[in-house]
């Protein structure tokens, strides 16, 4: 066993030490780095947002570029992951009824996820071109792609598009585990489908359902290549926060582009906090690493019980294999 | 079953049993069913479809909005492979850089999954979280610093990567990783742990239980993982897009983006769509032939 840990265990602190080292190089910028060329900026990069706005004018009226792209980015957000679960769920509840041509329907879901995402912003650029098929479907002329509210709504669709089929796989491998005869009770207690569906279904898939939502919003928060291939840059009624720190970033100015994009990662931070808290969202999923979280807190209930009765303190009982499931 | 153990049934009365009559309301679900499926078919294939007839039109039509190509024209797979849009190479380069990050993620990454399936140690519930949020990260707060350090703007780093394999493969390894360690957690935790105290009962090392026993036996769920990295690392945009500036150095995704075609300033609709085709129809072969793999893959390892 100590072999494995001294063979195993090194990857796994490289792997972690290389991870942590990209992410907190990150920070460097921002705090200020000291060298040749640059001085200590302190703070002053994330103060000039507000004292030194650069005012854009994108769907939301005028404002500074990085507010701009917070909303946008929120917005984004917010309509993508909504419609998505909505989508993905329906997709999963159909696909569960199904009893043949489940494997074409997943042949058939799995195409969005494998086309790369530029790919797919390309495709529904021209989809949705002013002369394109879109206006030809709707009988409209919308400019889809000229830099208005239009184009945000074209890069909802894409987006949707691409991602719901994901989440109904995810949703779809949670109600296969859901037993055939917790609906049969249901039945017999008389409930109708949609009871069934809210009752069961839904808090059920419900931790399979949150760890997908959770993982498609902080992607949607870094979105980046579909509205650059789609609407393409500097059209601010689409930018994101990591486009807006990309064009930063390549115009050399790399302590704004390093300021703006720790806004997005503070942003992303704090959402994924409030999901794991709010929602319960189990990310980790590793049933051992709860039961070692739970044992110590016991082992701390318990010491504090025998020393406020004056017994002595038991001793941890420790081992190092594990059989995959939890004993304590 | 019915037949062997009541053998007073009569056949029309199993042929009754087994044919239990349906209802208005199974049809109906039935039949909703069907075209509920229908609609996820059409919802997931017609803008796939739309490019696909997109890139068989003529190079001038680009923009027309027949649904059958008409003439069928293989003219924009010929513009693709023009020399000015350089996308052989762009193939070629993304071909390299996916085939060596999934290679290097799988090697660190079987041993760190292996170790954290496997052993008990503290703080692996913080290792796990760390690695789940390590694939969270948001690609454009490490590229900056990383853009920084490439274009040799650090005193201590006075190598200049920008357009090489290393400046696209190393960040690419950010987001590999974890997803690559995080799958095969959950196929290693599958493994029942008999497996190794059996082949060190029979007197393997540890480390001869991992190689022979458990390797082979993972087999499956590695290959998955290749699949899902390299498909990942292959659909790579921002990274590419950021370090490699020379047309030469572009992967397939970037050079798409590039995509300016020869029939000047309008946009080369059917080239664009033909390189799309290109790129995609590898990939959609390769997750149709191991489509179940793929979908125990992405549920079991709940890896986005």
């Amino acid at each position: 066993m100590l072999v494995i840990a001294l063979v195993v265990g090194f990857p796994i602190l490289f792997s972690v030490r290389e991870s942590l080292f990209a992410s907190s190089s990150g920070v460097d910028p921002t705090t200020g780095v000291l060298q040749s060329g640059e001085h200590f900026a302190g703070l002053s990069n994330f103060t000039d947002i507000f004292s030194n706005p650069t005012l854009v004018v994108g769907v939301w009226g005028s404002m500074d570029r990085l507010v701009n792209a917070f909303i946008n980015t929120t917005f984004f957000t917010v309509v993508c992951v909504v419609a998505e679960t909505i989508i993905g769920v329906a997709m999963a509840v159909i696909m569960s009824k199904a009893f043949r041509g489940r494997g074409l329907v997943r042949a058939a879901i799995l195409v969005p996820w494998a086309i790369p995402t530029i790919v797919s912003a390309k495709m529904w650029a021209l989809i949705f071109d002013a002369n394109g098929v879109a206006n030809k479907l709707l009988g409209q002329n919308i400019l889809w792609l000229a830099d208005n509210s239009y184009s945000q709504w074209a890069v909802i669709v894409a987006d949707v598009w691409k991602t719901a089929p994901f989440i109904g796989l995810l949703t779809l491998a949670g109600l296969q585990t859901i037993p055939d005869e917790v609906y049969e009770a249901a039945r017999v207690d008389g409930a109708s489908g949609w009871q069934q569906f809210t009752r069961i279904t839904l808090p059920l898939v419900q931790p399979a359902l949150v760890v997908a939502v959770l993982f498609r919003t902080l992607d949607t928060m870094r979105m980046f290549d579909l509205p650059f291939g789609m609407i393409g840059p500097g059209k601010y009624s689409v930018e994101t926060l990591s486009m807006f720190a990309y064009f930063e970033n390549n115009a050399l100015r790399y302590g704004p582009a390093a300021a703006y994009s720790i806004v997005l990662f503070l942003y992303i931070v704090l959402v994924a906090f409030l999901f794991v808290k709010l929602l319960g969202a189990d990310v980790v999923g590793d049933p051992e690493a709860k039961a070692m979280a739970e044992a110590r807190k016991r082992r701390k209930v318990a010491a504090r019980q025998a020393k406020a009765e004056g017994r002595p303190v038991p001793k941890p009982v420790r081992s190092t294999i594990t059989s995959g499931d939890s004993p304590s | 079953m019915t037949t062997q153990t009541h053998v007073h049934t009569s056949a029309e009365e199993v042929h009754a049993l087994a044919h239990r009559k349906r209802s208005g309301k199974d049809i109906a679900v039935l039949v909703g069913g069907i075209i509920g499926m229908a609609v996820i078919v059409i919802y997931c294939l017609a803008p796939f479809y739309w490019m696909i007839v997109s890139s068989l039109r003529l190079p001038t039509m680009g923009r027309s909005t027949d649904f059958i190509p008409n003439p069928v024209s293989f003219a924009n797979y010929a513009g693709v492979f023009d020399p000015s849009n350089n996308f052989g190479r762009a193939i070629i380069n993304s071909i390299i850089v996916s085939t060596v990050v999934t290679v290097l993620t799988l090697l660190f990454g079987i041993l760190a999954a292996y170790a954290l399936a496997r052993l008990r140690f503290r703080f692996k519930g913080a290792v796990l979280a760390i690695i789940i949020a390590c694939s969270m990260f948001p690609g454009i707060t490490l590229l900056i610093p990383l853009f920084k350090l490439f274009t040799g703007s650090y005193p201590w780093f006075p190598l200049n990567w920008m357009n090489t394999y290393q400046a696209l493969i190393i960040p690419s390894l950010s987001f590999g990783l974890p997803l690559c360690v995080w799958n095969l957690t959950a196929f290693f935790r599958q493994l029942p742990v008999e497996l190794e105290q059996a082949a060190m009962v029979d007197g393997c090392t540890p480390g001869q239980a991992f190689v022979r026993v458990i390797l082979p036996l993972a087999a499956p769920g590695i290959f998955t993982t290749a699949i899902i990295t390299f498909i990942a690392v292959w659909n790579e945009f921002l990274i590419a897009l950021t370090f490699a500036t020379r047309s030469d150095m572009y992967t397939a995704t970037v050079a798409i983006s590039k995509f300016t075609g020869q029939y000047g300033f309008d946009t080369p609709w059917g080239s664009i769509m033909a390189a799309g085709v290109l790129l995609t129809v590898p990939l959609i072969i390769l997750v149709l032939v191991f489509q179940r793999r793929i979908v125990a893959g992405l549920t079991a390892g709940g890896v986005k």
